[in-house]
């Protein structure tokens, strides 16, 4: 009975491949209602924006978008949401995933189903590794985090202490900068967690603690959004600048569709980052342009909003190449020798190997000028690997 | 400073200010559960209601700090005259069920509404200019809007503990209090008397929930998400009293801020074990009415 359940979605899928072999149904499992509807909607724009502008390149195949709505970090629903999609909706692959748990939650229905799963924001670093059918086109806190560790080290920084959300990507950002500020001389003093979504905690006591703690630089993560601003406050209100604290961090503690919360609070802010819509790309100028154009201007578009519009880009090309006709394996084939030079976040890749994002990931930090926050790239630290590592194609 | 004091004085400031806001929240809903035997499970909506109408007032219409916090006030006040009118009243003296089932029902609808009207979002919070950064006392700063509010906590604590001590008014709750029969037959208008304390106790939660707007959020699901805080607070602190909601409060936020700051691992742990163990000594709390 057991053996009968779990083939019949693969079956099933087989099947309706087949017979609408024009049509293309995509899930898509991401956060539309709760406190942290706010990722989802950044996401949504670069996704529904890359489908409304390209629907018409794929030459007759139609893409059918499935949407559904996991309400936040919550793998139970993300993983319910993923078997209907497959077993009911009979959809040939499934993208979204704001959140990490939700995305490793579906992990099982990837393998089972056989069905390409596409992350355009969950981070955490081992979730692609959990289904031979998933990858991402985000990045991990790794990635960004490790670097941060060893910029910060080489800017003459001796004691960090690092404060991050209690969940799988906060954890793993925190550990990816303790370790390379370490290796590279530094010493981590100390280390907080703020509690995870959906609490919004009150930032100001941990960061009391931090402050009391004297070091010279505080490495913080928070999931984007609203949190990063209440942060920014604190750490403004607590006055780091006068007890002579240096915060840094990766690109979660400046999203752009914040920036007019944030205003002077954030100014000087270094972070690591692989997306700013400030940034002079020609990739990313388009985008932008075609973004604006859209939306309006009174949301900037950030990292997910990037991530999501490369994420459709990829299905897309996939789509295109294998004219709507494609198994789960043939989809990922396609999918882990993807390149793209010219991307909002610049020349990225997948690696074949272990099929993590391979992209550039810049310093920036934020300025102001005339009144408004920009984020300017300073320096470019080339192409990483999903570890932080400089990435040596093979 | 040697580094536990300096710990000691984050834990002791940190937790003064939330206990404030616990204070300002929960006060009026230890009187009117003194007072009415009804248990509000809904008391938060108005905390919900003030700080809701304080950061509109603020945000879209440029109304300066101080008279938007008014202005919530106001507004809670507004919402809760005709709810005592319409749902409470019927409530006086029932069933204890009933009344848990109506003021939940309350809480859910009000998170509905205001997820309809704001959005899920938590809202923006800007402090003024003249309470933003920080102070500076005996050589150690402390954030500025923070030290407000404790100012503010006892400033209203004061008012009140004199209120109800000297004035009519004041007189009239605590014969009520203590035996509303009996305070009836003499002359005082409970009735009356219920729907001011009512609206007293829900302004007092509007207060705490705009001043407190940073340290515990504005959201549509905070009625809900404080609850138990609140009700730890009452029970602690015993019904029908100002004192005691005060000292609850107190030790509350500052065992709760403590715990965080020196074993974050344990989230809310102690304080859900200080609690058992207060009620178990003292089954009406630290204050209650024998």
């Amino acid at each position: 009975m057991h053996k009968l359940l779990v083939s019949a979605p693969a079956l099933l899928i087989a099947f309706g491949t087949a017979a609408s072999a024009q049509t293309v149904k995509i899930g898509v499992i991401n956060t539309l209602s709760g406190p942290d509807v706010q990722q989802g909607e950044m996401l949504e724009r670069g996704l529904e924006l890359y489908d409304k502008l390209h629907a018409k390149d794929l030459g007759g195949v139609k893409v059918e978008l499935v949407k559904r709505d996991d309400t936040g970090l919550n793998p139970d629903t993300a993983k319910r949401l993923a078997q209907e999609l497959v077993t009911r909706d009979h959809v040939n692959l499934i993208t979204g995933f704001v959140w990490s748990p939700n995305f490793m939650a579906v992990a099982p229905v990837a393998t089972q189903g056989k069905v390409p799963m596409v992350s355009l924001n969950a981070a955490a670093l081992p979730a692609v590794g959990m289904s031979p059918f998933m990858v991402r086109t985000s990045f991990t806190l790794t990635q960004q985090a490790y670097p941060l560790g060893k910029w910060a080290a080489k800017q003459g920084y001796k004691k960090a202490y690092t404060a991050a959300t209690d969940y799988a990507p906060g954890n793993e950002g925190a550990a990816a900068f303790t370790k390379s500020f370490t290796e590279a001389g530094g010493q981590v003093i100390g280390s907080v967690k703020f509690p995870a979504p959906p609490q919004t905690p009150d930032f100001a006591p941990f960061l009391q603690k931090v402050k009391d703690a004297k070091p010279d630089v505080l490495y913080v993560f928070v999931p984007a959004g609203a949190q990063a601003t209440s942060v920014l406050r604190a750490v403004h209100d607590l006055d780091f600048k006068g007890a002579g604290i240096t915060v840094i961090s990766t690109e979660d503690l400046d999203p752009d569709e914040e920036f007019p919360n944030i205003g002077s609070l954030g100014v000087g802010l270094v972070t690591s980052g692989v997306y700013d819509s400030d940034a002079t790309r020609p990739g990313n100028k388009e985008f932008v342009a075609d973004y604006y154009k859209q939306y309006g201007t009174k949301l900037a578009p950030d990292f997910e909003t990037a991530d999501a519009w490369s994420g459709m880009k990829m299905i897309f090309d996939m789509i295109k190449a294998t004219k709507g006709k494609f198994t789960g394996e043939q989809a990922m084939d396609f999918f882990s020798h993807y390149k793209d030079s010219n991307g909002p976040k610049g020349e990225w890749l997948i690696d074949p190997s272990t099929r993590q994002i391979v992209q550039n990931v810049y310093m920036r930090r934020l300025e102001m000028r005339n009144g408004k926050l920009f984020d300017t790239e300073f320096d470019n630290l080339g192409l990483m690997d999903a570890m932080g590592q400089p990435y040596a194609a093979k | 400073m040697s580094d536990s004091l300096v710990a000691a004085v984050s834990i002791l400031f940190f937790g003064v200010a939330y206990g404030m806001v616990l204070y300002l929240v929960s006060v009026g809903l230890s009187v009117t559960m003194g007072l009415m035997g009804v248990v509000n499970l809904a008391h938060g909506v108005f905390a919900t209601a003030g700080g809701y109408v304080a950061t509109a007032l603020m945000m879209s219409f440029g109304v300066p700090f101080l008279p938007a916090v008014v202005g919530g006030m106001i507004g809670a006040v507004i919402l809760s005259i005709p709810l005592e009118w319409l749902l409470y009243r019927r409530l006086y003296g029932g069933d204890e069920l009933d009344q848990v089932l109506l003021t939940i029902g309350l809480v859910f609808m009000s998170v509905a509404v205001c997820k309809f009207f704001w959005g899920p979002l938590a809202q923006p919070f800007q402090p003024p200019q003249w309470l933003s950064g920080s102070i500076t006392v005996a050589g150690r700063q402390f954030p500025a809007f923070r030290s407000f509010v404790i100012l503010a906590g006892a400033v209203v604590f004061a008012v009140l503990w004199l209120g109800l001590e000297r004035t009519r008014f004041g007189a009239q709750i605590r014969a009520a209090v203590d035996n509303r029969r009996m305070a009836q037959s003499v002359g005082i208008n409970t009735s009356q008397l219920f729907t001011w304390t009512f609206a007293l106790g829900s302004a007092l939660a509007a207060l705490g929930g705009s001043l407190g707007a940073e340290i515990l959020a504005i959201e549509p699901a905070y009625a809900l998400e404080h609850l138990v805080y609140f009700l730890i607070v009452v029970s602690v602190g015993g019904l029908g009293s100002i004192r005691g909601p005060f000292f609850a409060a107190l030790l509350l936020g500052v065992a709760d801020t403590g715990f965080k700051y020196l074993l974050p691992d344990f989230g809310a742990f102690f304080i859900y074990a200080i609690t058992l163990v207060v009620l178990l000594v003292r089954p009406r709390g630290l204050f209650g009415l024998a």
